[in-house]
């Protein structure tokens, strides 16, 4: 129990962080790949994760998702230490054509979280449909992964992590791969989505409006190995708007602090 | 589009029926007397005799059931022990010895030994062709598992899903088209096997008619059976051919764009 004096605190008056990295190292093949990472993340906040490519940040996320552990530290989910992955975790990840069943159409896609969780199948119909509506997606229950655009997978492969009917959702730059306009539509969805299952978010991404945008919170890695080198509080009023909040005064503040963060890093 | 591709295959088939028919031919022309050789008109008599009498039926179905018995319960094998061994790395490398020390046996040298335990008739010879059939399906399906979608694997790990509904809902659809090419190459393993066990040794079957004819001293109803095999051997290709397409189209196309 040495580590325990190092556990994340409990600040008195603040609620325990759903998700805490506590010094957590990983080295993966001899490589540090993230180096004494402490971090949490409150209950119902939306935490978006920027860096340069190579500096750990989807690697975190996968710590938080369970999928990987720690070499050193520990990560914590709701108190208790975090040994595998969790139903109470959903994870949207980037490619989002590798990530759905092509032998399994959009319902089916869905269904498999349903089935994971035991559901009955008699009940299963009904909850697919909604979920699909939820995500957009009516009408196209029938439809395969392929049949389907690049935008449509991935609200597919959202309505599937909300099947999980997650308290924290971890998405890998879910809109990477998107055009513009899709990927703001989105924004503005999983924004909504949010807002109405209070779910925690940890959102990594390339795009540095992207992250301001959707955050309360801001953190930029540094890399090699992975440390966090900037957190910015986004202080904007909610909801968003794409054209507004854009042009607020300190979203351009921030926008500014974060890229000249990441000139410097580049350097 | 399809005229023209019915009139390729009919092009192709020009040659073959020309050397027929000029051994046709050349067989009458010199009278021929051979122990080894007919003319194809005898051949198709001795075959149109064949099937009258039922007796290359019997054989068939005979060898048949040998082939197709073993290839099931090879497959049955081979395909969970492929998907064992394609899973856990550490049971693979348990067993990797084992497996590259036993699999270059050939099957039919297992003869003698199945001779001894079984004796003559189906038991054997399902055996020896569920031996052979092994083999292709372990590697082909060990090597399919693992090349599956990492990101499938995270999926049903991050969706928590037991580990029986992770080898039924992911893994075995993920891996079935190719596993269904390994299928493929067992069923025509199966058969040359089963029709080998026959000639060799096993009194039943299209192989023991083909070695009933050579010793009658008749040519013409033992290439009659080479045709006749060689005519199972092809529709069988063909029917697994289209299954495969029927199947497994979709997935094969959004396999590969995935």
């Amino acid at each position: 129990m040495a580590n325990a004096a190092k556990r994340f605190e409990v600040i008195p008056g603040q609620p325990r962080p759903q998700i805490a990295f506590t010094d957590v190292t990983l080295q993966l093949g001899g490589k540090t790949i993230i180096e004494n990472l402490s971090l949490g993340v409150r209950p119902g906040e939306f935490l978006c994760v920027v860096g340069a490519s190579g500096c750990g940040k989807t690697t975190a996320l996968r710590l938080a998702a369970g999928l990987y552990q720690p070499t050193s530290g520990r990560v914590d989910f709701d108190g208790q230490l975090m040994l595998h992955p969790r139903r109470e975790i959903a994870i949207v990840f980037q490619d989002y054509g590798k990530a759905l069943l092509p032998w399994r159409t959009a319902a089916g896609n869905v269904s498999l979280a349903l089935e994971a969780g035991g559901m009955p199948a008699a009940e299963r119909p009904a909850r697919i449909e909604e979920l699909l509506r939820t995500v957009g997606l009516p009408g196209h229950a029938g439809k395969y992964p392929a049949e389907m655009s690049g935008g449509m997978q991935q609200r597919l492969q959202i309505a599937r992590c909300l099947a999980q009917e997650p308290k924290t959702l971890l998405m890998d730059e879910p809109f990477g791969a998107l055009d513009a306009m899709t990927r703001q539509g989105l924004q503005d969805e999983v924004l909504a989505l949010v807002a109405a299952s209070g779910a925690t978010v940890i959102f990594v991404t390339h795009d540095l409006d992207e992250a301001i945008y959707l955050g309360d919170r801001v953190i930029g890695l540094l890399p090699h190995p992975g440390r966090i080198g900037i957190e910015l509080a986004v202080n904007l009023p909610r909801p968003r708007d794409q054209l507004s909040t854009r042009e607020h005064p300190e979203f351009l503040r921030l926008r500014r602090q974060l890229f000249d963060f990441i000139k410097a890093a580049e350097q | 589009m399809t005229t023209d591709r019915a009139k390729e295959k009919a092009k192709a088939l020009l040659l073959p029926l020309a050397v027929l028919l000029a051994f046709e031919a050349w067989a009458r022309a010199t009278h021929l007397q051979s122990d080894s050789l007919a003319p194809p008109s005898e051949i198709i008599m001795a075959l149109a005799g064949a099937f009258a009498d039922f007796s290359i039926l019997t054989a068939t179905r005979d060898t048949l059931f040998s082939a197709f018995a073993g290839l099931a319960i090879g497959t049955v094998i081979g395909l969970a022990l492929g998907i064992a061994f394609g899973i856990s790395d550490t049971l693979n490398r348990l067993m990797e010895v084992t497996v590259e020390a036993v699999r270059p046996i050939p099957s039919i040298a297992l003869l003698p030994i199945a001779l001894i335990a079984l004796g003559f008739g189906y038991r054997m010879e399902i055996v020896i062709v569920a031996f052979a059939c092994v083999w292709p399906i372990l590697i082909l399906s060990r090597a399919a598992v693992r090349s599956i979608e990492p990101r499938l694997m995270e999926v049903s790990r991050a969706l928590r899903l037991p580990a029986a509904q992770r080898v039924w809902k992911i893994i075995i659809p993920a891996a079935l088209p190719r596993i269904f090419v390994a299928f493929r190459l067992s069923a025509g393993i199966a058969l040359i096997v089963a029709v080998t066990v026959e000639i060799a040794i096993n009194p039943l079957g299209l192989g023991a008619g083909i070695m009933l004819a050579q010793q009658a001293l008749r040519p013409d109803l033992m290439l009659a059976y080479l045709v006749w095999i060689g005519a199972i051997g092809y529709a069988l290709n063909i029917l697994l051919v289209v299954a495969q397409h029927r199947l497994f189209g979709r997935a094969a196309l959004s396999g590969d764009s995935a």
